[in-house]
């Protein structure tokens, strides 16, 4: 599909993120121990031969930016075409910050016209999956489809959804009757992954229609209002997806990357993830070490216990220490004896020899970056 | 543009003492160490030497070496002025031949090397791994005013008539030079790293091509010739790790020197930047250990699954051991896997070789070597010491 553009919006600070989004994005949230979120979307892009990347940028995108660099790694270092990083200016018409999405479209404007690709494909920044983008294409030009939504199915509600999704109504051709934004009991099931693929021309018209009523919300003002007047069809997806938007979800979503068949379906081998280079060595356990159940990043050295944990690069455990259920980002150190158990530590952190911390299953406890403990 | 000091790195050579490892790839591409291959170490030293400028002098099966090293980029080494460069003999008109000595590799490559004028030359190898900066030798070379500097390691004295040998004076100039000595004076081996001046260099193997019986070789017939003529040559004494990986044996030993606790050699030091060695990193997740698995004194790469046991190993990226697989004292190469119950001890196993379930292979005697991508049925038993190609099981 190398005449489609892809366009990642960023730039959501989630409050329920606690510590870990002070300082990046949710998009540069470390996942599965050696990447970022956006890792894998930009890889689902590119493994679809998708040579041209925007990525708009909000709230502490520095991180977003020293991550993704040139696109290097992505092979999106490209003469023609490759890896944009559109952050948010100050201009006549706008303040720095976007109201909405359609507001940073519209501040990208420039981006979306020049870019030469006939259509552009829409996503968000938080959710979690590996799709095969080309047979989503295929799908949308045999439906004939003006825009076409990627979705996932649930059988059962859980008894306390998610308050930020949003829900699809499909008729028995696959085309979208109706739709629930945000709802707090949701009656459809089929939930919207927040990818959009369109001519980039139906975008910029109804862009331009939108903004000019003072609209902001691509999902509200331009999907659900213009359900009846465009053919809006689904695309399901049937493997493995999260949505990363609370310390939960975020905890979760890592500790799920230790089912090997959930591991397969986001890094399968004919899609493989990229990500920003360290050269790190190759981990190292010591005489002593015991690890189960766990991922563990090049760079780390273990020498005491690691279990139902995922270890970033560079983690040091220490002798004696034992790090159960948790999550360690890049750096962190543990010391000797120390005890740790679903705790999750920002990059950086060193916990002093000794000490002992004890989340739940329900609230870890989250230690921000670079403290020392 | 000028450059001072340009490398010059002889990745020629077959390495036929390594069997079936270097069947089908020249000795540098030989991996090493969980995700390194051989050539990793001189090209991350000189990058962390500051030098720009390295040529890479390839003749045996020179293909994976070539895709390996691409531009450079992994080493920091795709530069604007300068880079890495694959340089293979080539005809030129009506003469060419293939490289028929160390020596005779820089002489052919003399047009080369003139394009950036260098005021000196390093000669390296990749035989050795090894950490070191250059820039200090050529320090200590500019100190002496040499002609040419030669690094050395003291090694035990009961092994110093396995190498070349230098006999120096007190301020490190060398008097004589003994390849492989019955009776070393000397316990300092030339590490087969130079530094010459360059017009010097160039001056000797002109005339060393021009000398029918020569073997056109640095250390038989170039480096004789300049003590011969008075030269000014010193020795340069490093002093840390430095490994001949050129047998099946010692790379297999230099592997397990990464696994001691404290490190012989430490590739984890991550006080100090320069000491990093670069090398290509493959696109995997993390490694998994499974509860069921077992790991101890090991190095384990990304993309790693483990479900057996695994001790007192090294494993590359993306190797699968299956459940009660147990694992000792081996080498496990890039998409190796080991099946349900096998059994291994002091194995190497190349790159996506496969073992089935239940076999037993190897033992504590001689390294067993399984080559690169070979398929051992279910239940096979190999003893210790074979060498196990793709033509084993036909």
């Amino acid at each position: 599909m190398n005449d489609t553009f892809g366009l990642i919006i960023t730039g959501e600070n989630e409050p329920t993120m606690r510590e870990l989004t002070r300082t990046r994005s949710v998009a540069a949230m470390p996942i599965a121990g050696r990447y970022r979120i956006i890792d894998i979307l930009i890889s689902n892009l590119v493994n679809a031969d998708i040579s041209n990347v925007g990525v708009i940028t909000q709230r502490n995108y520095h991180s977003l930016m020293d991550h993704l660099g040139s696109g290097k790694e992505w092979d999106l270092s490209r003469k023609r075409d490759g890896l944009f990083i559109l952050p948010p200016y100050v201009s006549s018409e706008n303040t720095g910050t976007y109201t909405g999405v359609l507001d940073a479209l519209r501040s990208n404007i420039n981006y979306l016209r020049r870019s030469a690709q006939k259509y552009v494909l829409l996503t968000g920044s938080n959710t979690i999956y590996n799709v095969d983008f080309d047979k989503m294409y295929e799908a949308h030009i045999k439906s004939g489809a003006d825009i076409t939504v990627l979705y996932n199915h649930v059988d059962e509600h859980p008894a306390h959804p998610n308050p930020k999704l949003s829900y699809f109504d499909f008729d028995a051709e696959g085309r979208a009757i109706d739709m629930e934004i945000m709802p707090i009991m949701p009656t459809y099931h089929d939930v919207s992954m927040e990818v959009y693929l369109m001519e980039k021309d139906l975008l910029l018209s109804e862009l331009s229609m939108a903004i000019a009523r003072g609209r902001t919300e691509f999902e509200r003002d331009i999907i659900q209002r213009e359900m009846r007047n465009l053919k809006i069809c689904g695309y399901k997806y049937e493997g493995y997806v999260a949505r990363v938007d609370s310390i939960m979800s975020f905890f979760n979503c890592n500790m799920d990357m230790l089912n090997g068949s959930v591991r397969r379906q986001i890094f399968a081998g004919s899609r493989p993830v990229y990500t920003k280079v360290k050269d790190e060595v190759p981990a190292k356990y010591e005489i002593g070490a015991k690890a189960s159940n766990s991922l563990v990043a090049d760079g780390c050295i273990i020498e005491g216990t690691v279990e139902n944990s995922i270890l970033f690069r560079g983690v040091h455990v220490a002798k004696g220490a034992v790090v159960r259920n948790s999550i360690i980002m890049q750096a962190g150190s543990i010391g000797e004896n120390c005890e740790l158990d679903h705790v999750v530590l920002d990059k950086n952190v060193q916990v002093r020899r000794k000490q002992r911390l004890v989340g739940t299953e329900n609230y870890p406890v989250v230690v921000g970056k670079n403290m020392i403990i | 543009m000028k450059k001072k000091l340009l490398a010059m790195l002889l990745a020629g050579g077959q390495g036929s003492r390594l069997g079936i490892l270097t069947q089908r790839i020249a000795k540098p591409a030989v991996p090493f160490g969980g995700k390194y291959r051989i050539i990793d170490f001189p090209l991350s030293n000189c990058s962390n030497s500051g030098i720009d400028v390295v040529g890479v002098l390839t003749q045996y099966r020179p293909l994976e070496l070539n895709t390996y090293l691409g531009t450079g980029l992994a080493w920091d080494l795709d530069r604007a002025d300068g880079g890495i460069f694959v340089l293979p003999p080539y005809h030129t008109g009506k003469t060419g031949t293939w490289y028929k000595g160390t020596a005779n590799a820089i002489y052919q490559n003399i047009a080369f090397i003139e394009q950036y004028s260098p005021e000196y030359v390093l000669i390296l190898s990749g035989d050795h791994i090894y950490k070191m900066d250059y820039d200090a030798m050529l320090s200590e070379h500019i100190k002496n005013n040499a002609d040419v500097t030669i690094a050395s390691i003291e090694v035990p004295w009961e092994e110093a008539s396995r190498f070349g040998i230098l006999n120096t004076n007190e301020d490190g100039s060398i008097v004589e030079f003994d390849e492989k000595p019955a009776k070393p004076r000397s316990n300092k081996a030339s590490m087969g790293i130079y530094i010459f001046t360059w017009e010097m260099l160039k001056k000797y193997l002109t005339e060393d091509e021009a000398k029918p019986d020569s073997s056109n070789d640095f250390g038989k017939d170039v480096l004789p010739a300049m003590l011969n003529d008075g030269r000014r040559m010193f020795s340069y004494a490093f002093e840390g790790y430095w490994k001949d990986v050129g047998t099946i044996e010692s790379l297999w030993q230099a592997n397990m020197d990464l696994l001691e606790s404290p490190p012989v050699f430490d590739l984890y030091e991550d006080t100090v930047e320069r000491d990093r060695i670069y090398s290509h990193n493959p696109v995997q997740p993390p490694h998994y250990i499974s509860a069921e698995a077992e790991v101890g004194q090991s190095i384990i790469t990304e993309g790693c699954e483990i479900y057996g046991s695994v001790n007192h190993s090294v494993m590359f990226a993306g190797v699968i051991v299956e459940k009660g697989a147990s694992v000792l004292d081996s080498i496990a190469m890039s998409y190796a896997q080991i099946g349900e119950g096998s059994r291994l001890e002091k194995v190497m196993v190349s790159e996506h070789a496969v073992i089935g379930k239940n076999c037993v292979i190897g033992g504590s005697g001689a390294v067993t070597v399984i080559g690169e991508g070979v398929v051992v049925p279910d239940n096979t038993k190999i003893p210790a010491g074979l060498q196990i190609g793709p033509d084993y099981f036909k």
